[in-house]
Protein backbone atom coordinates (compact mmCIF):
# COMPACT_ATOMS: atom_id res chain seq x y z
CA UNK A 1 0.00 0.00 0.00
CA UNK A 2 3.17 2.28 0.15
CA UNK A 3 2.69 3.51 -3.68
CA UNK A 4 0.02 6.21 -3.77
CA UNK A 5 -3.31 5.40 -6.18
CA UNK A 6 -5.48 7.73 -8.14
CA UNK A 7 -8.54 7.75 -6.68
CA UNK A 8 -10.38 6.52 -9.06
CA UNK A 9 -8.43 3.37 -9.15
CA UNK A 10 -8.56 2.82 -5.02
CA UNK A 11 -12.51 3.19 -5.79
CA UNK A 12 -12.60 0.70 -9.29
CA UNK A 13 -10.21 -2.13 -7.43
CA UNK A 14 -13.25 -3.32 -5.53
CA UNK A 15 -15.26 -4.14 -8.22
CA UNK A 16 -13.71 -6.74 -9.51
CA UNK A 17 -9.68 -6.85 -9.06
CA UNK A 18 -9.75 -6.80 -5.03
CA UNK A 19 -13.07 -7.38 -4.83
CA UNK A 20 -13.78 -8.21 -1.52
CA UNK A 21 -16.05 -11.64 -1.63
CA UNK A 22 -14.73 -12.80 -5.23
CA UNK A 23 -11.17 -12.32 -5.06
CA UNK A 24 -9.98 -11.49 -1.25
CA UNK A 25 -12.48 -14.34 0.11
CA UNK A 26 -13.56 -12.48 2.89
CA UNK A 27 -16.80 -12.09 4.48
CA UNK A 28 -18.20 -14.92 3.17
CA UNK A 29 -20.94 -16.66 6.14
CA UNK A 30 -22.94 -13.20 5.32
CA UNK A 31 -22.74 -13.80 1.69
CA UNK A 32 -23.51 -17.74 1.96
CA UNK A 33 -26.12 -16.97 4.55
CA UNK A 34 -28.61 -14.26 3.30
CA UNK A 35 -28.19 -14.70 -0.88
CA UNK A 36 -31.46 -16.34 -0.42
CA UNK A 37 -33.03 -13.98 -2.61
CA UNK A 38 -32.30 -10.63 -4.28
CA UNK A 39 -33.71 -8.52 -1.77
CA UNK A 40 -32.53 -9.72 0.96
CA UNK A 41 -28.67 -10.17 -0.54
CA UNK A 42 -28.84 -6.38 -2.23
CA UNK A 43 -30.25 -5.23 1.12
CA UNK A 44 -27.42 -6.89 3.36
CA UNK A 45 -24.83 -5.31 0.75
CA UNK A 46 -26.09 -1.87 0.65
CA UNK A 47 -26.34 -2.35 5.01
CA UNK A 48 -22.71 -3.43 4.97
CA UNK A 49 -21.42 -0.73 2.70
CA UNK A 50 -22.90 1.95 4.62
CA UNK A 51 -21.25 0.98 7.93
CA UNK A 52 -18.02 0.11 5.29
CA UNK A 53 -17.93 3.86 4.44
CA UNK A 54 -18.82 5.43 8.05
CA UNK A 55 -15.83 3.21 9.47
CA UNK A 56 -13.57 3.80 7.09
CA UNK A 57 -14.09 7.57 7.14
CA UNK A 58 -14.06 7.29 11.35
CA UNK A 59 -10.99 5.12 11.41
CA UNK A 60 -8.87 6.91 9.05
CA UNK A 61 -10.08 10.19 10.74
CA UNK A 62 -8.60 8.58 14.08
CA UNK A 63 -5.84 6.94 13.07
CA UNK A 64 -3.67 9.18 14.85
CA UNK A 65 -5.51 8.96 18.24
CA UNK A 66 -5.83 5.01 18.35
CA UNK A 67 -2.83 3.25 20.02
CA UNK A 68 -1.71 0.75 17.85
CA UNK A 69 -1.90 -1.85 20.93
CA UNK A 70 -5.49 -1.40 21.20
CA UNK A 71 -6.35 -0.60 17.77
CA UNK A 72 -8.56 -3.79 16.88
CA UNK A 73 -10.84 -3.03 20.23
CA UNK A 74 -10.99 0.25 19.00
CA UNK A 75 -11.90 -0.81 15.22
CA UNK A 76 -14.63 -3.07 16.71
CA UNK A 77 -16.00 0.00 19.18
CA UNK A 78 -16.40 2.00 16.08
CA UNK A 79 -17.92 -0.65 13.86
CA UNK A 80 -20.39 -1.59 16.39
CA UNK A 81 -21.83 1.66 16.36
CA UNK A 82 -22.40 2.37 12.94
CA UNK A 83 -23.54 -0.95 12.80
CA UNK A 84 -26.20 -0.29 15.23
CA UNK A 85 -27.46 3.05 13.48
CA UNK A 86 -28.09 1.10 10.53
CA UNK A 87 -29.93 -1.99 12.43
CA UNK A 88 -31.99 0.82 13.90
CA UNK A 89 -32.11 2.79 10.36
CA UNK A 90 -33.38 -0.69 8.79
CA UNK A 91 -35.67 -1.78 11.43
CA UNK A 92 -37.67 1.63 11.17
CA UNK A 93 -37.85 1.64 7.57
CA UNK A 94 -37.08 -1.41 6.08
CA UNK A 95 -38.99 -3.91 8.27
CA UNK A 96 -39.38 -6.48 6.00
CA UNK A 97 -35.92 -6.61 5.36
CA UNK A 98 -34.69 -6.79 9.00
CA UNK A 99 -36.97 -9.59 9.54
CA UNK A 100 -35.31 -11.41 6.29
CA UNK A 101 -31.60 -10.50 7.32
CA UNK A 102 -32.28 -11.32 10.79
CA UNK A 103 -29.23 -11.83 13.01
CA UNK A 104 -27.15 -11.37 10.01
CA UNK A 105 -27.80 -7.78 10.38
CA UNK A 106 -26.04 -7.26 14.30
CA UNK A 107 -23.39 -9.49 12.72
CA UNK A 108 -22.16 -6.75 10.14
CA UNK A 109 -20.15 -6.31 13.41
CA UNK A 110 -17.41 -9.30 12.84
CA UNK A 111 -17.93 -9.00 9.21
CA UNK A 112 -14.29 -9.47 7.93
CA UNK A 113 -14.20 -7.11 4.94
CA UNK A 114 -14.92 -4.22 7.31
CA UNK A 115 -12.23 -5.21 10.29
CA UNK A 116 -9.85 -5.99 7.50
CA UNK A 117 -10.32 -2.81 5.36
CA UNK A 118 -9.74 -0.94 9.00
CA UNK A 119 -7.05 -2.97 9.39
CA UNK A 120 -5.14 -3.09 5.89
CA UNK A 121 -6.38 0.66 4.44
CA UNK A 122 -8.41 3.00 6.65
CA UNK A 123 -5.75 2.69 9.90
CA UNK A 124 -2.79 4.29 7.77
CA UNK A 125 -4.89 6.25 4.89
CA UNK A 126 -6.25 10.12 4.43
CA UNK A 127 -9.59 10.36 4.97
CA UNK A 128 -10.58 10.93 1.18
CA UNK A 129 -8.89 7.66 0.27
CA UNK A 130 -10.43 5.61 2.77
CA UNK A 131 -13.98 6.98 1.92
CA UNK A 132 -13.63 5.89 -1.32
CA UNK A 133 -12.16 2.77 -0.46
CA UNK A 134 -14.77 1.79 1.47
CA UNK A 135 -17.50 2.99 -1.17
CA UNK A 136 -15.49 0.49 -4.11
CA UNK A 137 -15.31 -2.55 -1.40
CA UNK A 138 -18.80 -1.96 -0.53
CA UNK A 139 -20.09 -1.88 -4.12
CA UNK A 140 -18.19 -4.95 -4.52
CA UNK A 141 -19.77 -6.69 -1.89
CA UNK A 142 -23.13 -5.67 -3.12
CA UNK A 143 -22.12 -7.01 -6.95
CA UNK A 144 -20.95 -10.57 -5.67
CA UNK A 145 -23.96 -10.73 -3.43
CA UNK A 146 -26.59 -9.63 -6.17
CA UNK A 147 -24.90 -12.14 -8.35
CA UNK A 148 -25.47 -14.82 -5.66
CA UNK A 149 -28.78 -13.71 -5.09
CA UNK A 150 -30.08 -13.34 -8.39
CA UNK A 151 -28.67 -17.13 -9.29
CA UNK A 152 -29.74 -18.76 -6.31
CA UNK A 153 -33.26 -17.37 -6.56
CA UNK A 154 -33.93 -17.71 -10.06
CA UNK A 155 -33.02 -21.43 -10.08
CA UNK A 156 -34.10 -21.70 -6.30
CA UNK A 157 -37.36 -20.70 -6.59
CA UNK A 158 -38.15 -19.86 -10.26
CA UNK A 159 -39.12 -15.92 -9.64
CA UNK A 160 -37.73 -12.80 -8.73
CA UNK A 161 -39.24 -11.10 -6.50
CA UNK A 162 -38.06 -7.61 -4.65
CA UNK A 163 -41.13 -6.51 -2.20
CA UNK A 164 -40.34 -2.74 -2.62
CA UNK A 165 -41.30 -3.14 -6.82
CA UNK A 166 -44.48 -4.38 -8.09
CA UNK A 167 -46.32 -5.19 -4.71
CA UNK A 168 -44.53 -7.91 -3.93
CA UNK A 169 -45.29 -9.97 -7.27
CA UNK A 170 -43.01 -11.85 -8.48
CA UNK A 171 -41.24 -10.10 -11.31
CA UNK A 172 -41.65 -12.84 -13.79
CA UNK A 173 -42.01 -16.79 -13.87
CA UNK A 174 -39.15 -18.61 -14.86
CA UNK A 175 -38.63 -22.03 -17.33
CA UNK A 176 -39.04 -23.62 -14.70
CA UNK A 177 -42.24 -22.76 -13.63
CA UNK A 178 -43.26 -25.58 -10.87
CA UNK A 179 -40.15 -27.24 -10.99
CA UNK A 180 -37.64 -24.92 -9.57
CA UNK A 181 -34.22 -26.46 -8.31
CA UNK A 182 -34.88 -26.21 -4.74
CA UNK A 183 -31.08 -27.19 -3.66
CA UNK A 184 -30.10 -23.66 -5.52
CA UNK A 185 -31.79 -22.02 -1.74
CA UNK A 186 -30.60 -24.50 0.20
CA UNK A 187 -27.11 -24.94 1.49
CA UNK A 188 -25.06 -26.59 -1.06
CA UNK A 189 -26.33 -24.66 -4.00
CA UNK A 190 -24.99 -21.47 -2.12
CA UNK A 191 -21.45 -22.72 -2.00
CA UNK A 192 -21.88 -24.12 -5.09
CA UNK A 193 -23.06 -20.78 -7.09
CA UNK A 194 -19.83 -19.19 -4.82
CA UNK A 195 -17.29 -21.92 -6.40
CA UNK A 196 -18.54 -21.04 -9.36
CA UNK A 197 -18.67 -17.36 -8.84
CA UNK A 198 -15.11 -17.44 -7.61
CA UNK A 199 -13.71 -19.54 -10.80
CA UNK A 200 -15.52 -17.12 -12.97
CA UNK A 201 -13.61 -13.68 -11.12
CA UNK A 202 -10.55 -16.01 -11.43
CA UNK A 203 -10.86 -16.96 -14.57
CA UNK A 204 -11.34 -13.04 -15.77
CA UNK A 205 -8.52 -12.15 -13.10
CA UNK A 206 -6.26 -14.66 -14.83
CA UNK A 207 -6.89 -12.88 -18.19
CA UNK A 208 -5.67 -9.83 -16.84
CA UNK A 209 -2.70 -11.32 -15.64
CA UNK A 210 -3.68 -11.21 -12.10
CA UNK A 211 -3.35 -14.11 -9.32
CA UNK A 212 -5.51 -16.30 -8.56
CA UNK A 213 -8.06 -16.03 -5.14
CA UNK A 214 -6.80 -18.63 -2.91
CA UNK A 215 -8.34 -18.70 0.71
CA UNK A 216 -5.26 -19.31 2.58
CA UNK A 217 -3.36 -16.65 0.44
CA UNK A 218 -1.59 -13.85 2.06
CA UNK A 219 -3.29 -11.42 0.62
CA UNK A 220 -6.07 -12.82 1.51
CA UNK A 221 -5.64 -12.16 5.18
CA UNK A 222 -6.98 -9.14 6.93
CA UNK A 223 -3.55 -8.85 8.76
CA UNK A 224 -1.57 -8.83 5.84
CA UNK A 225 -0.22 -5.50 5.89
CA UNK A 226 1.01 -5.68 9.38
CA UNK A 227 1.51 -9.37 9.85
CA UNK A 228 5.48 -10.37 10.29
CA UNK A 229 4.96 -13.95 8.60
CA UNK A 230 3.55 -12.24 5.37
CA UNK A 231 7.42 -10.84 4.63
CA UNK A 232 8.59 -14.21 5.88
CA UNK A 233 6.19 -15.48 2.80
CA UNK A 234 5.87 -18.18 5.20
CA UNK A 235 2.00 -18.09 6.83
CA UNK A 236 0.46 -20.69 4.60
CA UNK A 237 -0.83 -22.25 7.93
CA UNK B 1 22.11 -63.68 -32.03
CA UNK B 2 24.10 -60.51 -30.03
CA UNK B 3 24.37 -60.10 -26.46
CA UNK B 4 21.79 -57.38 -26.27
CA UNK B 5 18.86 -59.03 -27.79
CA UNK B 6 19.14 -61.06 -24.94
CA UNK B 7 19.22 -59.27 -22.15
CA UNK B 8 16.47 -56.33 -22.56
CA UNK B 9 16.34 -54.12 -19.80
CA UNK B 10 12.96 -52.18 -19.28
CA UNK B 11 11.65 -50.22 -16.20
CA UNK B 12 9.26 -51.93 -14.04
CA UNK B 13 6.50 -53.19 -13.89
CA UNK B 14 7.39 -56.10 -16.25
CA UNK B 15 3.72 -58.28 -16.53
CA UNK B 16 1.24 -56.20 -17.00
CA UNK B 17 -2.66 -56.99 -15.84
CA UNK B 18 -5.27 -57.28 -18.91
CA UNK B 19 -7.25 -55.55 -16.60
CA UNK B 20 -8.02 -52.02 -18.67
CA UNK B 21 -10.26 -49.32 -17.24
CA UNK B 22 -12.06 -49.71 -19.83
CA UNK B 23 -12.51 -54.08 -19.47
CA UNK B 24 -13.74 -53.36 -15.68
CA UNK B 25 -16.55 -50.67 -16.83
CA UNK B 26 -17.42 -52.87 -19.38
CA UNK B 27 -17.55 -55.74 -16.93
CA UNK B 28 -19.67 -53.02 -14.60
CA UNK B 29 -22.12 -52.35 -17.55
CA UNK B 30 -22.49 -56.12 -17.81
CA UNK B 31 -23.65 -56.66 -14.85
CA UNK B 32 -26.32 -53.50 -14.52
CA UNK B 33 -27.79 -55.53 -17.92
CA UNK B 34 -29.86 -57.65 -15.79
CA UNK B 35 -31.19 -54.87 -13.51
CA UNK B 36 -32.04 -52.97 -16.97
CA UNK B 37 -34.12 -55.56 -18.67
CA UNK B 38 -35.82 -56.37 -15.07
CA UNK B 39 -36.54 -53.10 -15.10
CA UNK B 40 -37.91 -52.76 -18.42
CA UNK B 41 -40.23 -55.67 -18.26
CA UNK B 42 -41.87 -54.34 -14.46
CA UNK B 43 -41.81 -50.50 -15.24
CA UNK B 44 -42.66 -50.16 -19.29
CA UNK B 45 -40.66 -48.69 -21.98
CA UNK B 46 -40.27 -45.64 -20.23
CA UNK B 47 -37.28 -47.08 -18.54
CA UNK B 48 -35.58 -47.19 -21.65
CA UNK B 49 -35.84 -43.77 -23.02
CA UNK B 50 -34.36 -42.28 -18.92
CA UNK B 51 -31.46 -44.64 -19.24
CA UNK B 52 -30.68 -43.55 -23.28
CA UNK B 53 -31.06 -39.96 -22.11
CA UNK B 54 -29.13 -40.12 -19.14
CA UNK B 55 -26.12 -42.45 -20.81
CA UNK B 56 -26.07 -40.18 -23.99
CA UNK B 57 -25.97 -37.14 -21.71
CA UNK B 58 -22.75 -38.22 -19.71
CA UNK B 59 -20.91 -40.13 -22.20
CA UNK B 60 -21.83 -36.18 -24.49
CA UNK B 61 -21.40 -34.43 -21.19
CA UNK B 62 -18.08 -36.03 -20.71
CA UNK B 63 -16.79 -35.63 -24.23
CA UNK B 64 -17.10 -32.01 -24.47
CA UNK B 65 -15.83 -31.38 -20.74
CA UNK B 66 -12.97 -32.77 -21.34
CA UNK B 67 -12.42 -30.71 -24.66
CA UNK B 68 -13.33 -27.39 -22.38
CA UNK B 69 -10.67 -28.68 -19.81
CA UNK B 70 -8.05 -29.23 -23.13
CA UNK B 71 -7.16 -32.73 -21.11
CA UNK B 72 -7.05 -35.92 -23.04
CA UNK B 73 -10.31 -37.56 -23.89
CA UNK B 74 -11.09 -40.25 -21.47
CA UNK B 75 -14.66 -40.44 -23.14
CA UNK B 76 -13.70 -43.96 -24.57
CA UNK B 77 -13.30 -45.68 -20.76
CA UNK B 78 -16.64 -46.38 -20.60
CA UNK B 79 -17.19 -45.21 -16.82
CA UNK B 80 -19.51 -42.38 -18.23
CA UNK B 81 -21.94 -45.19 -19.20
CA UNK B 82 -21.63 -46.45 -15.90
CA UNK B 83 -22.51 -43.25 -14.12
CA UNK B 84 -25.04 -42.49 -16.62
CA UNK B 85 -26.33 -45.89 -16.07
CA UNK B 86 -26.17 -45.75 -11.94
CA UNK B 87 -28.09 -42.02 -12.48
CA UNK B 88 -31.15 -43.45 -14.36
CA UNK B 89 -31.05 -46.80 -11.78
CA UNK B 90 -31.41 -44.39 -8.95
CA UNK B 91 -34.98 -42.60 -10.02
CA UNK B 92 -38.59 -43.08 -10.62
CA UNK B 93 -39.36 -44.27 -13.69
CA UNK B 94 -41.91 -41.34 -13.98
CA UNK B 95 -38.95 -38.75 -13.58
CA UNK B 96 -38.98 -35.63 -16.14
CA UNK B 97 -36.29 -36.24 -18.56
CA UNK B 98 -34.87 -32.53 -18.09
CA UNK B 99 -34.29 -33.54 -14.21
CA UNK B 100 -32.38 -36.19 -15.20
CA UNK B 101 -30.10 -34.25 -17.81
CA UNK B 102 -29.67 -32.07 -14.84
CA UNK B 103 -28.63 -34.50 -12.15
CA UNK B 104 -26.04 -35.87 -15.16
CA UNK B 105 -24.47 -32.74 -15.55
CA UNK B 106 -23.54 -32.39 -11.60
CA UNK B 107 -22.30 -35.69 -11.78
CA UNK B 108 -20.23 -35.58 -14.81
CA UNK B 109 -19.00 -32.21 -14.57
CA UNK B 110 -18.83 -30.71 -10.72
CA UNK B 111 -18.28 -33.84 -9.21
CA UNK B 112 -16.17 -35.81 -11.28
CA UNK B 113 -14.38 -33.62 -14.31
CA UNK B 114 -13.92 -30.30 -11.97
CA UNK B 115 -12.42 -32.66 -9.24
CA UNK B 116 -9.72 -34.07 -12.31
CA UNK B 117 -11.98 -36.76 -13.94
CA UNK B 118 -11.79 -40.93 -13.43
CA UNK B 119 -10.34 -41.58 -10.68
CA UNK B 120 -10.07 -38.09 -8.68
CA UNK B 121 -13.82 -37.77 -8.03
CA UNK B 122 -14.09 -37.27 -4.04
CA UNK B 123 -17.87 -39.25 -4.33
CA UNK B 124 -19.93 -41.72 -6.11
CA UNK B 125 -20.82 -39.09 -9.30
CA UNK B 126 -24.14 -41.03 -9.38
CA UNK B 127 -25.11 -40.70 -5.35
CA UNK B 128 -24.18 -36.88 -5.60
CA UNK B 129 -26.26 -36.32 -8.35
CA UNK B 130 -29.03 -39.00 -6.93
CA UNK B 131 -28.72 -36.66 -3.70
CA UNK B 132 -28.88 -33.20 -5.47
CA UNK B 133 -32.35 -34.61 -7.29
CA UNK B 134 -33.66 -35.63 -3.92
CA UNK B 135 -32.84 -32.00 -2.55
CA UNK B 136 -34.53 -30.53 -5.78
CA UNK B 137 -37.32 -32.61 -6.63
CA UNK B 138 -39.10 -34.44 -3.40
CA UNK B 139 -41.96 -34.51 -5.22
CA UNK B 140 -40.73 -36.14 -8.58
CA UNK B 141 -38.50 -37.99 -6.93
CA UNK B 142 -40.70 -39.68 -4.25
CA UNK B 143 -43.80 -40.54 -7.21
CA UNK B 144 -43.72 -44.60 -7.43
CA UNK B 145 -45.29 -46.34 -9.96
CA UNK B 146 -47.15 -49.63 -9.48
CA UNK B 147 -44.86 -52.49 -11.03
CA UNK B 148 -46.54 -53.86 -14.46
CA UNK B 149 -49.34 -51.35 -14.10
CA UNK B 150 -47.88 -49.23 -17.34
CA UNK B 151 -49.60 -51.93 -19.76
CA UNK B 152 -53.29 -50.53 -18.73
CA UNK B 153 -52.61 -47.49 -16.92
CA UNK B 154 -49.89 -45.47 -14.59
CA UNK B 155 -50.71 -46.07 -11.26
CA UNK B 156 -48.73 -44.24 -8.30
CA UNK B 157 -48.46 -46.22 -4.83
CA UNK B 158 -46.55 -45.74 -1.57
CA UNK B 159 -43.09 -47.12 -1.71
CA UNK B 160 -42.88 -50.35 -0.02
CA UNK B 161 -39.62 -48.26 2.44
CA UNK B 162 -42.53 -45.48 3.87
CA UNK B 163 -44.68 -48.48 5.08
CA UNK B 164 -42.15 -50.14 6.79
CA UNK B 165 -40.89 -47.28 8.58
CA UNK B 166 -44.47 -46.74 9.81
CA UNK B 167 -44.31 -50.30 10.95
CA UNK B 168 -41.33 -49.69 12.72
CA UNK B 169 -42.47 -46.08 14.18
CA UNK B 170 -46.25 -47.75 15.11
CA UNK B 171 -44.40 -49.92 17.95
CA UNK B 172 -45.02 -53.35 18.19
CA UNK B 173 -44.44 -55.61 15.30
CA UNK B 174 -46.88 -58.43 14.51
CA UNK B 175 -47.38 -60.69 11.81
CA UNK B 176 -50.12 -58.38 10.34
CA UNK B 177 -47.96 -55.59 10.50
CA UNK B 178 -46.99 -56.77 6.63
CA UNK B 179 -50.36 -57.04 5.90
CA UNK B 180 -50.15 -54.03 3.02
CA UNK B 181 -46.52 -54.90 1.52
CA UNK B 182 -45.86 -57.02 -1.54
CA UNK B 183 -44.79 -61.07 -0.20
CA UNK B 184 -41.78 -61.66 0.15
CA UNK B 185 -41.18 -62.96 -3.21
CA UNK B 186 -42.52 -60.14 -4.59
CA UNK B 187 -39.96 -57.72 -2.86
CA UNK B 188 -37.36 -60.78 -4.69
CA UNK B 189 -38.20 -60.67 -7.48
CA UNK B 190 -38.46 -56.82 -8.11
CA UNK B 191 -42.51 -56.56 -8.48
CA UNK B 192 -42.89 -53.55 -5.85
CA UNK B 193 -42.90 -49.96 -6.74
CA UNK B 194 -38.95 -48.11 -6.29
CA UNK B 195 -36.59 -46.50 -8.33
CA UNK B 196 -35.38 -48.64 -11.52
CA UNK B 197 -32.44 -50.69 -11.10
CA UNK B 198 -33.19 -51.18 -6.98
CA UNK B 199 -35.79 -53.06 -7.07
CA UNK B 200 -35.40 -56.40 -8.63
CA UNK B 201 -33.00 -58.42 -5.88
CA UNK B 202 -32.29 -61.22 -8.21
CA UNK B 203 -30.77 -59.24 -11.29
CA UNK B 204 -28.64 -57.40 -8.66
CA UNK B 205 -27.26 -60.20 -7.37
CA UNK B 206 -26.95 -61.57 -10.80
CA UNK B 207 -24.80 -58.67 -11.66
CA UNK B 208 -23.16 -59.48 -7.97
CA UNK B 209 -22.25 -63.03 -9.35
CA UNK B 210 -20.91 -61.86 -12.64
CA UNK B 211 -18.51 -59.30 -10.87
CA UNK B 212 -17.19 -61.47 -8.64
CA UNK B 213 -16.87 -63.93 -11.21
CA UNK B 214 -14.55 -61.27 -13.32
CA UNK B 215 -13.29 -60.37 -10.40
CA UNK B 216 -13.51 -56.93 -10.45
CA UNK B 217 -14.93 -56.37 -7.35
CA UNK B 218 -14.54 -58.38 -3.85
CA UNK B 219 -17.28 -59.41 -1.68
CA UNK B 220 -15.58 -57.78 1.15
CA UNK B 221 -17.98 -54.61 0.83
CA UNK B 222 -21.02 -55.71 -0.14
CA UNK B 223 -21.09 -58.02 3.33
CA UNK B 224 -19.50 -56.10 5.16
CA UNK B 225 -21.93 -53.27 4.74
CA UNK B 226 -25.31 -55.62 4.49
CA UNK B 227 -24.28 -57.53 7.12
CA UNK B 228 -23.85 -54.64 9.83
CA UNK B 229 -27.08 -53.11 8.45
CA UNK B 230 -28.83 -56.79 8.88
CA UNK B 231 -27.44 -56.51 12.59
CA UNK B 232 -28.45 -53.98 13.89
CA UNK B 233 -32.03 -54.11 11.72
CA UNK B 234 -32.30 -57.72 13.74
CA UNK B 235 -32.07 -55.90 17.12
CA UNK B 236 -34.38 -52.84 16.33
CA UNK B 237 -36.79 -55.10 14.78
CA UNK B 238 -37.22 -56.82 17.55
CA UNK B 239 -35.35 -60.21 16.50
CA UNK B 240 -38.21 -60.10 13.88
CA UNK B 241 -36.88 -62.38 10.94
CA UNK B 242 -39.28 -60.86 8.33
CA UNK B 243 -39.01 -57.46 9.44
CA UNK B 244 -35.31 -57.87 8.60
CA UNK B 245 -36.03 -59.24 5.40
CA UNK B 246 -37.90 -56.66 4.06
CA UNK B 247 -35.42 -53.88 5.32
CA UNK B 248 -32.59 -55.51 3.26
CA UNK B 249 -34.88 -56.14 0.02
CA UNK B 250 -36.33 -52.14 0.47
CA UNK B 251 -34.87 -49.51 -1.17
CA UNK B 252 -31.59 -49.08 -2.51
CA UNK B 253 -29.54 -51.21 -0.27
CA UNK B 254 -28.67 -53.82 -2.45
CA UNK B 255 -28.04 -51.63 -4.99
CA UNK B 256 -25.97 -49.39 -3.23
CA UNK B 257 -24.03 -52.22 -1.64
CA UNK B 258 -23.09 -54.13 -4.41
CA UNK B 259 -22.37 -50.89 -7.23
CA UNK B 260 -21.92 -47.99 -5.55
CA UNK B 261 -19.85 -48.09 -2.38
CA UNK B 262 -17.78 -50.94 -4.54
CA UNK B 263 -16.80 -47.91 -6.55
CA UNK B 264 -12.55 -47.74 -7.04
CA UNK B 265 -11.87 -44.45 -6.41
CA UNK B 266 -14.24 -43.76 -3.28
CA UNK B 267 -13.41 -46.93 -1.71
CA UNK B 268 -10.41 -47.97 0.76
CA UNK B 269 -7.74 -49.99 -0.95
CA UNK B 270 -6.93 -52.86 1.86
CA UNK B 271 -9.43 -55.37 3.63
CA UNK B 272 -9.59 -53.77 6.50
CA UNK B 273 -10.02 -50.59 5.35
CA UNK B 274 -13.04 -52.33 3.12
CA UNK B 275 -14.22 -53.64 6.33
CA UNK B 276 -14.47 -50.58 8.35
CA UNK B 277 -15.98 -48.80 5.33
CA UNK B 278 -18.68 -51.02 4.57
CA UNK B 279 -19.34 -51.21 8.57
CA UNK B 280 -19.83 -47.74 8.84
CA UNK B 281 -22.05 -47.66 5.22
CA UNK B 282 -24.18 -50.32 7.17
CA UNK B 283 -24.14 -48.45 10.63
CA UNK B 284 -25.04 -44.83 9.02
CA UNK B 285 -27.87 -46.33 6.50
CA UNK B 286 -29.69 -48.62 9.49
CA UNK B 287 -29.65 -45.14 11.70
CA UNK B 288 -31.19 -42.93 8.90
CA UNK B 289 -33.79 -45.45 7.93
CA UNK B 290 -34.77 -45.65 11.88
CA UNK B 291 -34.09 -42.36 13.08
CA UNK B 292 -34.09 -39.83 9.90
CA UNK B 293 -36.75 -37.92 8.42
CA UNK B 294 -36.10 -39.39 4.65
CA UNK B 295 -37.13 -43.08 4.39
CA UNK B 296 -34.07 -43.51 2.40
CA UNK B 297 -30.71 -43.42 3.70
CA UNK B 298 -28.04 -45.22 1.51
CA UNK B 299 -27.25 -42.57 -0.57
CA UNK B 300 -25.69 -40.58 2.10
CA UNK B 301 -24.33 -43.35 4.07
CA UNK B 302 -22.11 -44.24 1.19
CA UNK B 303 -21.49 -40.16 0.20
CA UNK B 304 -20.58 -39.58 3.99
CA UNK B 305 -18.31 -42.74 4.02
CA UNK B 306 -16.72 -41.77 0.39
CA UNK B 307 -15.68 -38.79 1.80
CA UNK B 308 -13.90 -40.55 5.21
CA UNK B 309 -12.06 -42.69 2.83
CA UNK B 310 -8.87 -40.33 3.01
CA UNK B 311 -8.89 -41.17 6.80
CA UNK B 312 -9.81 -44.93 6.94
CA UNK B 313 -6.94 -45.45 4.46
CA UNK B 314 -4.38 -43.40 6.66
CA UNK B 315 -5.63 -45.48 9.72
CA UNK B 316 -5.34 -48.69 7.94
CA UNK B 317 -1.52 -48.18 5.94
CA UNK B 318 -0.23 -51.49 6.13
CA UNK B 319 3.21 -51.89 7.62
CA UNK B 320 5.76 -52.06 5.30
CA UNK B 321 7.63 -55.48 6.14
CA UNK B 322 10.25 -55.65 8.15
CA UNK B 323 9.98 -52.27 9.29
CA UNK B 324 8.58 -51.28 13.23
CA UNK B 325 5.66 -49.05 14.57
CA UNK B 326 6.86 -45.32 15.34
CA UNK B 327 5.55 -46.40 19.47
CA UNK B 328 7.33 -49.77 19.75
CA UNK B 329 10.25 -48.35 18.26
CA UNK B 330 10.19 -45.48 21.25
CA UNK B 331 9.17 -48.18 23.87
CA UNK B 332 12.10 -49.98 22.65
CA UNK B 333 14.30 -47.35 23.08
CA UNK B 334 13.37 -46.63 26.40
CA UNK B 335 14.58 -49.98 27.70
Amino acid sequence: MAEKKSLGKELTKGFLDENPVLRLVLGTCPTLAVSTSVESAVGMGLAASIVLICSNIAISALRKVIPSKVRIPAYIVVIASFVTIVQMLVKAFAPSLDEQLGVYLPLIVVNCIILGRAEAFAGKNSVLASAVDGLGMGIGFTIALFLMGFIREFFGTGTITISLINGGQPLWNSVFGENPILIFILAPGGFFVFGMLIMLANKIAEKKGKEKAQLHSCKACPMFATCTAAEKEDCDR
Amino acid sequence: MSLDKKLLVSASPHDHSKDTVTRIMLDVVIALVPSLIAATFLFGYRTLIVSAVSVGTCVLVEYISRIVMKRHQTVGDLSAIVTGLLIAFNVPVSMPLWMVVLGDILAIVVVKQMFGGIGMNFVNPALAARIMLIASFPTEMGKWNAPLSWKTETVTTASPLNAIKEIYRGGEITSDSFDGLPSLLDMFLGKRAGSLGEVCAVALILGLVYLLVRRVIKLTIPLSYVGSFAVIMFIAGDFNLKFLAYEILAGGLLLGAIFMATDYTTSPINFKGQVIFGIGCGVLTALIRLFGNLPEGVSFAIIIMNILVPHIENLTTPKPFGTVKEKKKKEAEAK
